[in-house]
């Protein structure tokens, strides 16, 4: 009852593997062995990769499924098949559920949602602050003992610096990792774009990147004082991850992520009030998104994630200020990295290496490789074909985003999760 | 989504949302046609036909007296059946969306709705949501545009001043949350204004102002020298609580217009306020009253200019049936 992927050419990054292999399954889900036929595997399915690059399944380090509490925007059951059939067999979600991620109960739930449908693994990040106020901890060893991955308190700042310093003091005594997004909250007031040429233009409120830094360094401040492992999520600005990269030269114990929309969009791309560019932290300047993809090369940023967050269509149809932030961004997490590829950013193995073993290590999970033994999280992908995002292709439930119309390479066609074939993309129906 | 929403396939103004991205001979259009029509409104009786049958609903979300009365006299000089909407008062406190109301209006056969909206991008989410044949006009959207405005005031300063290419503009006051300030802005430099200033503290400036092609300045003497016209701007009290300005005194002190300060421009400079006016705060009243204030002429010109941007976006069956342009007018 084995399986094997022929023909196809591995790329996994965490083995250094980069080549023309076959890569055989065993009956229990696990890789059983690269290259040669294991002794006493008895092949019952083969998949053939032919021309197609196999790679491990892919991790997202943030994506919002919005169950509990949002369930008409989207469900655990559409978001982890939206994941799957963009390659990613791992999530880690925010804990800014309704209710909030804060009790060990919580974060069982989700798992056990994620479980029964046989998907994706979910990995959920535990709240930092009870109920996200900021003002008491929560059980943070008992959320770690219930799976969670690590803590964040996730949009919500802890403005009351006493109170982090203490969250970030008890983390660090359970070795745990904390996930944060810091702003200054005060500097962010009404702000929805980018404190710069655009937000003048159209007379929208700004965020000014000194939101960005002044939370960067004051976090920064208390992880050299506390000596916390912390990771910081979606960096937006040029300056920011000067600091950090900075940071990281010191020794300090942080790593950080920039989402895929960041990357590849600036400020110009909300051109009059495209309601798809509202994301936080906003799209910043043309300097900026190079600052970004220079991190990325450098190694100073270290995964790209998704960021989703998929909307009703509603939710998208207010003045600018007033729509919901946000991209449903699972599905063009991987072409978007791909096409760092092709504009010369990455390697296609460091492109990889960012959505797989390098977000894996920062979750400190076992996943996001093809070693022999590992769980056979697998995605098999065209690197040659040109594929236009619409509407109709789109598997979440959530629409939104500014990628509708985009020319993309790439395109996933088989994804295995524990060995079991979760998605095959529909050839024919596309033709 | 692009700018070009406000034309349609062949080039013509389709609705009026921004004066960024007009072209100059679009402008010098909309200011040749108001000037036809000032003649209308010096008549026993002050009506064309040109919008005879179109219904055109005012939908403001936002308070306003001077803007929407003009439109409302604007629509009706030229025949148009025109309803005011005063929304903050009905739908949208129920809970109902901003396209939901417009759908309703819609529905009742409306040609052109006036917006004006707190929020920037309201008008154009509305261009982009109702069917081709209705036209939005924009009568101002949050800190974003007011595009009626900035033509009334272009067609005011070409009244007094004749043409646009020797001139010094100055603009005074909160431009950070002026949608006047941006239109006229934009409408100043495509006309060709070689030297367009803003003058404020750096707490009422948009960052990146000198990126929209103007000279910002924070010392008013400094900027207000050899200036030709001074437009100032409306200084909202609650820019205090947000501590933006420390005190109405030291605004007044430092920014508020006075016969003293309007020295430092040219002798004959002529002094602009899109109202209302804080009279005593950013503008003093002997300068707001005196003999180069053509604030107003300012008002009576919106009349004649939300004519013209009506007639011209309502097609071209209107405009063939206008009044002769100004030129023909003189001769007869």
């Amino acid at each position: 009852m084995g399986l094997v992927i022929r023909g196809g050419h591995i790329i996994d990054p965490a083995n250094k593997v980069d080549g023309k292999h076959d890569i055989f399954v065993d009956d229990k889900g696990f890789v059983a062995a690269v290259g040669n036929a294991p002794p006493g595997l008895e092949v019952t399915q083969t998949l053939d990769a032919t021309g197609k690059i196999v790679c491990p399944g892919l991790v997202d380090l943030r994506a919002r499924l919005r169950e509990p509490g949002l369930e008409y925007k989207a469900t655990i059951e559409s978001e982890v098949r939206a994941a799957v059939a963009a390659g990613i067999t791992t999530l880690c979600c925010p804990p800014d559920t309704d209710p909030v991620i804060d009790t060990p109960a919580m974060a069982q739930m989700i798992q056990q949602r994620a479980w029964r449908f046989g998907l994706a693994f979910i990995h959920p990040l535990g709240a930092l602050t009870r109920g996200l106020a900021g003002e008491r901890l929560t059980d943070m060893e008992a959320l770690d003992d219930a799976g969670c991955v690590g803590l964040s308190n996730a949009l919500k700042p802890v403005t009351d610096t006493l109170v982090m310093r203490r969250a970030l003091e008890y983390a660090a005594s359970f070795d745990l990792t904390v996930f944060l997004q810091s702003e200054d909250p005060w500097l962010h007031g009404s702000g929805c774009v980018h404190e710069g040429e655009v937000g003048t233009r159209l007379g929208l409120p700004g965020i000014p990147e000194a939101a960005e830094t002044v939370g960067v360094a004051r976090d920064l401040a208390l992880i050299e004082q506390t000596g916390v492992r912390a990771h910081f999520c979606q960096l937006s600005s040029a300056r920011a991850v000067a600091m950090v990269t900075e940071a990281q030269g010191r020794r300090l114990p942080v790593t950080a992520d920039v989402t895929a929309h960041h990357l590849h969009l600036t400020e110009h791309d909300i051109g009059f009030f495209n309601t798809q560019c509202h994301v936080l932290p906003p799209l910043r300047s043309v300097r900026d998104r190079e600052a970004l993809r220079e991190a990325l090369k450098s190694g100073a940023l270290a995964a790209i994630c998704s960021d989703h967050q998929p909307h009703e269509p509603d939710a998208k149809l207010a003045p600018f200020g007033d729509s919901a932030p946000g991209i449903s961004g699972l599905e063009t997490l991987f072409p978007l990295t791909l096409k760092l590829v092709d504009d010369n950013v990455l390697s296609l193995n460091d492109a990889i290496a960012c959505v797989t073993c390098k977000p894996a290590n920062i979750l400190g999970i076992d996943s996001g490789h093809l070693s022999v033994g590992a769980t056979a999280d697998v995605c098999v992908f065209d690197p040659q074909e040109w594929w236009a995002l619409s509407e109709d292709k789109l598997v979440s439930r959530g629409h939104n985003t500014p990628f509708l119309g985009w020319e993309l390479r790439g395109r996933v066609t088989h994804t295995l999760v524990g060995g079991q074939m979760v998605f095959e993309l529909d050839q024919k129906a596309e033709n | 989504m692009s700018g070009d929403l406000q034309f349609d396939s062949q080039g013509r103004l389709h609705h009026f949302l921004t004066t960024e991205g007009l072209d100059r001979d679009t402008i010098l259009q909309i200011l040749d046609t108001a000037e036809s029509f000032v003649s209308v409104g010096e008549r026993e009786i002050k009506k064309v036909p040109l919008l005879r049958g179109k219904t055109v609903v005012n939908l403001f979300f936002e308070s306003s007296t001077r803007t929407r009365t003009t439109f409302e006299i604007a629509a009706k000089r030229l025949s148009a059946d025109v309803i005011n909407v005063d929304t903050r008062v009905s739908s949208t406190t129920k809970g109902e969306t901003l396209l939901d109301t417009i759908r309703n209006l819609e529905a009742m056969h409306t040609d052109l709705f006036v917006v004006r909206h707190s929020r920037s991008g309201a008008a154009y989410l509305v261009a982009q949501h109702v069917p081709s044949h209705v036209r939005i006009i924009n009568a101002g959207d949050g800190s974003h545009a007011h595009p009626t405005q900035g033509m009334l005031d272009m067609f005011t300063i070409r009244r007094y001043k004749g043409s646009f290419e020797n001139l010094k503009v100055a603009i005074v006051g909160d431009i950070l949350h002026s949608r006047v300030a941006r239109s006229q802005i934009h409408a100043l430099t495509t006309l060709g204004v070689p030297e367009v200033r803003v003058i404020a503290p750096k707490t009422l400036l948009p960052t990146a102002v000198e990126r929209l092609g103007v000279h910002s300045y924070t010392d008013m003497r400094a900027g207000l020298d050899d200036i030709d016209v001074v437009i100032m701007l409306r200084l909202q009290r609650e820019r205090m609580e947000s501590a933006r300005i420390p005190s109405e005194q030291e605004y007044f002190n430092l920014y508020g217009l006075t016969t003293d300060k309007l020295r430092l421009a040219k002798k004959d400079a002529i002094v602009m306020h899109p109202g209302p006016m804080n009279r005593g705060l950013e503008i003093d009243s002997s300068v707001a009253d005196g003999p180069q204030s053509v604030i107003l002429p300012q008002v009576t010109n919106g009349i004649a200019v939300r004519m013209a941007v009506m007639a011209i976006i309502m097609g071209g069956k209107a405009q063939e049936e206008m009044p002769a342009k100004r030129p023909a007018r003189r001769h007869a």
